[in-house]
């Protein structure tokens, strides 16, 4: 009990750290322009579709995305028998057998994903995943853009924004990378994405500005699938509620008009 | 047995059993209202209208959503993923917390700028005051529902605030608690407590409009109203005129909804809650920053009250204390209008609450303790010294014969 105390009390006390921490411990991410901006603002489908490409071949090594199911790949252009193909590449954990055994010849029995399932995730939990990445544990991306102030740009600017070498007189840590953006500098992620990083099927140049917008694009809409829903409905209810109020308006001026 | 003056048979015929037609006509229809409320009047029956929204928002989100710390983050997510139009209950739930307390902070100044509190309105005014806090302990509990970092930590700051209190302190925390931590018991109960305290503020709304209606509503001139020439019947022409202003409260509210919903929170709130790492901010949401900029304020101990304890006092003391405005302004003239003084005084409470919004959301450093203290001060100076003082020192302009007085020479004017 007394920890939790304490940690409540760290928690006034890093309030005073952590503001002055943000304001001077990373750049501030460069505004870019994102298809899914503003009130018409849409998802590019090729776009996702090479972003899910970029996550699929480098991100899912060590990233989970476990609030997205196979199935809503259908909703950024993979017809069901691809999705069903995709899904069918990962293994989960298998219900028992008629022998109400789950294990048989000391193998945990395994079935291949539906589209019904859920990405299934790179590591079986956070100790394991801890243990193959340094101590380092990769959190899910699944709400990542929403997870972040200016999330879009943030995260293009922290995958873009590696340096070589730490600046002089920073004491960068074994096994750690000096990045502009992230909070402290130091990140135990190794840089992600270079130039070529992976081959697009659609041929687009595989730069990495071009990774990074793809895998920002898929990110955005894995944390808000509903957006074009929304944006759409949006317009609809609001030039709607424009009209409804013009005439609420005309109708009290009419109807006050004999009062004084 | 009333006298049911409705033709419909079967209106007649329930109406002379149970006046429900009848209430409704002399509480909806025939209410006499004074003829000169202004739009700031609006904020009343919109704080009613956004808690209808709420309650039925509330309503289906809660069948979609599970109270277990296991649970709860990602049963909000497939709200917003797989609940036909969940996304859309949830933007609303969420956003309507905010335009609760943005609407029912305009109707409590205009009640301070007007003096909608002085007699007859001191119950009418108190009910009120429960009505905020009531509020403020749903909304509370409601942001720790989806059991992301924000959520668990500010449950975990502001549930041990309640360890200030001398001798049972940590028992109280416990207590709340249901165990040794935030944890599951306490997601549970907040859980049951955010679903009930909104039938609670129903109530309460019940009778603060009993208590309207019965001291019948003020006016900006604060007049009282003296006979049938200053009135007008509250429909059509306030009913239009409430109309009017839901369709503009919407497209103000909608527009968050549809194209910022995650406008008034927290990012961190998007990542699951880990009582293994703490946010580097913890900040509550924007309508508790005022009063969150109080509780820090006291960094030193008053007397033989240590500082968490007088921040913890101060806090509440800042709400409660409205309780007895009332009787802390003695002015005979209720609307600031013709209040020279006063007038300008309400203006720079109405800065002293901005300045302590943005005070508490800033870190705990200089210069922005100072500020805080100075703003804390104030914020009790206005209520405890200024007010009285203010209203024994003023001399009021001339107040007009009556309401219909008072239209009429703005009209020639």
């Amino acid at each position: 009990m007394r920890k939790i105390i304490l940690s409540a009390a760290a928690g006034f006390v890093l309030l005073a750290a952590g503001n002055a921490f943000a304001a001077g411990g990373a750049a501030v991410p460069p505004a870019k322009d994102w298809t899914f901006q503003g009130i018409f603002g849409k998802f590019d489908r090729d776009q996702l579709k090479r972003g899910y490409q970029v996550y699929k071949d480098i991100c899912a090594g060590c990233h989970s995305l476990r609030l997205v199911a196979y199935r809503n790949l259908m909703d950024i252009g993979f017809t069901e028998d691809e999705v069903k193909d995709i899904a069918s590449e990962y293994q989960l954990p298998a219900p028992p057998n008629d022998d109400g055994d789950t294990i048989v010849d000391g193998e945990r029995l395994m079935r291949a994903a539906k589209p019904s399932d859920h990405f299934v995730s790179p590591f079986a939990n956070e100790k394991a995943a801890r243990v193959a990445n340094a101590g380092a544990y990769p959190p899910d991306l699944s709400l990542m853009v929403k997870a972040r102030k200016k999330g879009p740009d943030y995260i293009y600017a922290l995958l873009t924004g590696y340096k070589e070498e730490a600046p002089e007189g920073f004491a960068l840590n074994e096994g750690m990378y000096y990045n502009e953006y992230f909070p402290g500098h130091q990140i135990a992620m190794a840089p992600p994405l270079m130039d070529e990083s992976v081959e697009y099927e659609d041929g687009t140049p595989a730069t990495l500005d071009q990774h990074a917008k793809d895998i920002v694009t898929f990110l955005a809409w894995t944390a808000s699938p509903e957006l074009e829903a929304r944006k759409s409905m949006g317009i609809k209810v609001l030039l709607f509620l424009v009209v409804l109020t013009a005439m609420f308006y005309a109708l009290k001026r009419r109807i006050w008009s004999d009062v004084h | 047995m009333s006298t049911s003056s409705f033709n419909n048979p079967v209106v007649k015929w329930i109406d002379e059993r149970l006046p429900v037609f009848t209430m409704m006509q002399h509480s909806a229809v025939d209410y006499p209202t004074p003829k000169n409320l202004n739009y700031w009047w609006n904020f009343g029956s919109l704080a009613a209208f956004v808690l209808v929204i709420m309650l039925l928002t509330g309503i289906f989100l809660a069948m979609s959503y599970t109270p277990h710390v296991d649970h709860a983050f990602v049963s909000v997510e497939r709200i917003m993923r797989d609940v036909n139009y969940g996304w859309l209950l949830r933007y609303l739930h969420m956003n309507g917390g905010s335009m609760f307390f943005i609407v029912v902070y305009i109707h409590m100044f205009r009640g301070m700028y007007y003096g909608s509190y002085k007699a007859p309105r001191e119950i009418l005014w108190i009910v009120g005051v429960f009505l905020i806090l009531a509020m403020m302990a749903t909304a509370f509990m409601g942001y720790v529902l989806p059991w992301g970092q924000m959520s668990f930590w500010g449950a975990t700051v502001i549930t041990n605030l309640f360890s200030a209190i001398p001798l049972v302190g940590q028992e109280i925390v416990t207590w709340l608690w249901g165990g040794f931590s935030v944890d599951n018991p306490t997601l549970n109960r907040f859980f049951s407590l955010h679903y009930l305290l909104p039938f609670v503020i129903v109530g309460l709304v019940v009778v603060h409009v009993w208590a309207l209606h019965t001291v019948k509503s003020n006016n900006p001139t604060g007049v009282d109203i003296k006979g049938p020439e200053d009135t007008i019947p509250f429909h059509p022409y306030y009913t239009i005129k409430d109309f009017y202003g839901i369709g503009l409260f919407l497209i103000f509210y909608l527009a968050f909804v549809f194209y910022a919903p995650d406008f008034f929170g927290e990012p961190d709130n998007y990542i699951e809650a880990n009582p293994m790492v703490t946010p580097a901010h913890i900040v509550p949401e924007w309508y508790f920053l005022p009063f969150y900029a109080i509780l820090r304020a006291f960094t030193f101990d008053v007397l033989f009250i240590p500082a968490k304890l007088a921040g913890v006092i101060a806090m509440f003391a800042s709400i409660i204390l409205l309780a007895v405005l009332p009787w802390l302004d003695r002015s005979k003239a209720r609307s600031a209008r013709f209040r020279p003084m006063y007038k300008w005084f309400f203006w720079i409470f109405v800065l002293d609450c901005l300045v302590l919004g943005y005070i508490g959301a800033q870190a705990a450093e200089e210069p922005y303790v100072t500020i805080g203290q100075v703003a804390t001060f104030y914020y009790f100076a206005h209520l405890l010294i200024i007010v009285p003082l203010v209203s024994k020192l003023e001399n009021p302009r001339p107040l007009p014969e009556s309401i219909s007085a008072a239209v009429t020479k703005s009209d020639s004017e």
